[in-house]
């Protein structure tokens, strides 16, 4: 059984969707089902996927805008189905085995909240405050869902597409005898 | 200018102000804050290589109550911001402060919403440093340059007005 069947195998029922791009596998499983999946994914016979190594959010919106100068319209492929939103992907190794997995969850607007995984793994607690922090996803279940590197009280979300590279003004001064 | 003063037997003739302005002139103690690449320029200025301390910066002041140059070395985030206010405060007068290098002047390559852009937005610069990261020349030069600034201070006027006021 070669490395996407097991992966298929271990997925099982929750796997929305798996592709392959240049070797990097990647799958896609439902938004509230994602503790479950890494747990097996972690524990599979021949798998082992112990280590994450990164956690990140994704921001879509700007998806297919831009493009590349010098094609023209009709040799470009048909426009694939507009995806979610957000996207909160899983950056998984293996120590064992040496092989890596992309697992994605997609996160709807007026959905903003993951299960957390850091019971699974204590590396997850910071990279899911930055995500909270830059794009405003929340995951239940943290322990400690505080902004990562903006400060508290900032009001936006940085690192979502329809916000402004230069910023809306925000600027933090000095207050003497505050709480 | 330098310091002029008549000399007799038992005797010195000069102004008050030239004698103050030369003592402060030439120790500048640095208080050193690198945030940056720039810090490590700075290392190398204040180092034995460069030896900032001919110049009389003699000490670097890791406590802000005992020093009197701030040197600025780095990008300053808004996150810092009230950081570097409270550091220039707990400074005691006469105090000065040195921008060093392009983010402490401009905020540099970083145009966005996490970096303050100069940090005279924030607390007043009496010498700027251009350069990413400048050469340790660069932040002697501007020592120098502070030094000419401090000669011509006058630091007895304030106590002048206040004695006025008072006859």
């Amino acid at each position: 059984m070669d490395f996407q069947e097991r992966v298929k195998a271990c997925v099982g029922d929750d796997l929305v969707s798996m592709t392959e791009f240049r070797g990097d596998v990647s799958v896609t499983v439902p938004r509230t089902r994602i503790v479950q999946v890494l747990t097996r994914l972690k524990e599979a016979e021949g798998l082992k996927f112990d280590f994450l190594s990164d956690l990140f959010g994704v921001d879509n919106s700007a998806l297919g805008k831009g493009k590349k100068k010098g094609k023209k319209e009709d040799e470009e492929a048909p426009a694939a189905p507009k995806p979610p939103r957000y996207e909160v992907v899983y950056l998984l190794l293996s120590i064992e085995y040496n092989h890596r997995l992309m697992v994605k969850v997609q996160v709807e607007e007026g959905q903003m909240e993951v299960p957390t995984v850091t019971s699974i793994w204590k590396a997850a607690n910071w990279p899911e405050r930055e995500v909270f922090d830059m794009f405003g996803i929340r995951f239940k279940g943290h322990p400690n869902m505080k902004r990562l590197l903006m400060w508290d009280g900032f009001p936006a979300h940085p690192l979502r597409k329809d916000y402004p590279l230069e910023g809306e003004g925000e600027e933090r001064r000095l207050v003497y005898g505050d709480a | 200018m330098g310091f002029q003063a008549y000399v007799g037997q038992g005797w010195v003739l000069s102004k008050l102000e030239q004698l103050i302005n030369w003592g402060r002139s030439r120790s500048p103690w640095p208080l050193p804050y690198g945030t940056a690449c720039c810090g490590i320029e700075m290392m190398a200025a204040l180092a034995s290589g460069y030896d900032m301390a001919r110049f009389g910066a003699e000490r670097p002041s890791f406590s802000p109550r005992q020093a009197d140059v701030l040197i600025e070395a780095g990008t300053i985030t808004k996150k810092m911001v009230p950081v570097l206010r409270r550091i220039y405060d707990q400074m005691a007068e006469p105090k000065w402060v040195i921008a060093m290098g392009a983010c402490a002047c401009s905020g540099g390559v970083f145009r966005t919403y996490s970096t303050l852009q100069g940090i005279d937005q924030v607390i007043p610069v009496d010498v700027y440093v251009p350069g990413c990261p400048p050469r340790p020349e660069g932040l002697i030069y501007a020592l120098l340059q502070l030094m000419e600034k401090i000669k011509q201070d006058h630091p007895l006027y304030p106590q002048l007005a206040e004695l006025k006021k008072g006859v």
